[in-house]
């Protein structure tokens, strides 16, 4: 029968915390590059002009199909080698995660803009609004609220592919974990701690979220 | 007789392989209230639509006080720009069969969003001048409410203010009270009334032609690709002329009682 021994642990958890404050600080970068990356992504896909569409279908399908440690490592290791540029830990990773995560948004936000109802981009045209306006004040606005559940999925989903850079030496959550582990020899009750450190981060932006999209069903989506 | 604000010529418009109207000429003088009838499908609602480019006609002229509208390109069709399509559409209001409010916006932002953004009107003033319109349709009251809380007769007449508020030269009106419940008809239809009293120019898509007789200082009869007759309501709904107009109704007063 194992005996579980967590002092070892949370005496040293000072190194757990420094990891999960770097996966923190990895996924809000990656989440808010993402998000504009993915919008530029979906409004290029989404336009007329093929030299616009074009590139950006290219990029979306490239990310959204190749495996995401795959990618870490081409811009780790290849990156450097074909434009001569240095390459840190957090850079490649931030990268790596930030246009990985605009490709998927780029499908959300893409979803979510065609979903808005013709009437609604005609109700634009016919007070002389520009694209851009159109775009700013009627269609982005209503589409956001509908793409919200699909994007708080996808960024808990972010969060938990970030343990990847641990393979890059970036001082993640994971990466520090492993560190413990060898340094304590109690793998399992390190691990297990990790898996609660997200299970409690996570399960509470998740409520948070479900709050927030109750009070958005509340203001006066629907019409017609 | 004063110069037409808008004229179309030529005008001709297909979806696919079906053409919907050709050789369509049509002037509109300040003051016009032209009513368009037609069966279905005879393509009332593509005239209007093509009239402020929500549908781009295949051919034909589209003259606002006295100049066309876009310029002929590389292909021989004519090209809109969108700087040219925004200035259009300001001096063309349009008000929809299924209203198209924003819901995201109460019923005044509804009416000031076109003033703030696109006249960069400050928001003082935008709200006094929809406060104006709002009270015009009889609806002050609701500013501060959602769409989503309106009923459709009150949705529309918050649209129909939405339109008045960018001041345009013309409006265009698609069937306005068609997704109504018959009792909210009225509501709808007084305001159109009033706004045809103040003598504002309009275009007007309906079924309603007792009210098209009415409103109207002129008929428009579509049928077989085109304008089929037009005149004077008391010209073409108590004495038309040809065949199809007749029986167009015949068969709308055949429940008269």
């Amino acid at each position: 029968m194992y005996e579980w021994n967590f002092w070892p642990v949370l005496s040293e958890s000072g190194i757990l915390w420094a990891g999960f404050r770097n996966t923190l600080i990895l996924t809000a970068t990656a989440l808010s590059g993402g998000l504009v990356v993915g919008l530029f992504l979906a409004l290029g896909r989404l336009s007329h002009r093929r030299w616009l569409s074009l590139p950006a279908g290219i990029v979306i399908e490239v990310f959204r199909t190749t495996p995401p440690l795959v990618q870490l490592f081409w811009f780790y290791f290849g990156l450097p080698i074909v434009l001569a540029v240095e390459m840190t830990p957090f850079l490649a990773a931030a990268l790596t995660f930030t246009i990985q995560s605009g490709a998927f948004f780029a499908e959300i936000f893409r979803a979510g803009i065609v979903s808005i109802e013709k009437g609604q981009w005609e109700a634009a045209r016919v007070i002389g609004m520009n694209h851009a306006q159109m775009m700013r004040r009627i269609i982005l606005p209503q589409a956001v609220k509908r793409m919200f559940p699909s994007m708080m999925e996808r960024s808990i989903e972010l969060m938990k592919t970030t343990t990847l850079v641990a393979t890059v030496s970036y001082a993640d959550l994971l990466f520090q974990a492993n560190e413990l582990a060898q340094k304590t020899f109690r793998p399992l009750e390190v691990y297990t701690v990790v898996a609660l450190i997200y299970f409690i981060s996570i399960s509470a932006v998740s409520f948070l979220a479900a709050r927030l999209e109750k009070r958005f069903a509340r203001s006066g989506e629907i019409t017609q | 007789m004063t110069d037409p604000i808008l004229q179309l010529r030529g005008l001709e418009k297909s979806f696919g392989d079906m053409q919907v109207f050709k050789n369509v000429d049509l002037d509109v003088a300040p003051g016009d209230r032209i009513a368009i009838l037609g069966a279905s499908g005879s393509g009332k609602s593509t005239l209007l639509r093509c009239i402020n480019v929500l549908e781009t006609p295949d051919a034909g002229d589209i003259r606002v006080g006295g100049k066309p509208v876009g310029a002929v390109g590389s292909n021989g069709r004519v090209r809109y720009s969108e700087r040219e399509l925004c200035a259009l559409r300001q001096r063309v209001g349009m008000v929809f069969q299924q209203f198209n409010l924003f819901p995201h916006m109460t019923v005044k932002q509804n009416v000031t969003e076109g003033l703030r953004t696109v006249k960069g009107i400050a928001s003082a003033k935008a709200d006094e001048r929809a406060l104006k319109e709002l009270s015009r349709v009889g609806l002050a009251d609701k500013a501060e409410t959602y769409p989503s809380r309106l009923s459709g007769g009150q949705k529309q007449r918050v649209a129909i203010a939405r339109a008045l508020a960018m001041d345009p030269e013309i409006l265009l009106f698609d069937e306005p009270t068609s997704a109504l419940d018959p009792a909210l008809v009225g509501e709808v239809l007084s305001v159109i009334e009033q706004l045809a009293n103040e003598g504002r120019t309009m275009l007007l898509v309906t079924h309603e032609i007792g009210f098209a007789y009415h409103m109207a200082t002129k008929i428009v009869f579509l049928a077989e690709g085109g304008i089929y007759e037009m005149g004077t309501p008391d010209a073409v709904l108590k004495n038309p002329q040809k065949p199809l107009t007749q029986a167009f109704l015949a068969e709308h007063q055949r429940f008269h009682f």
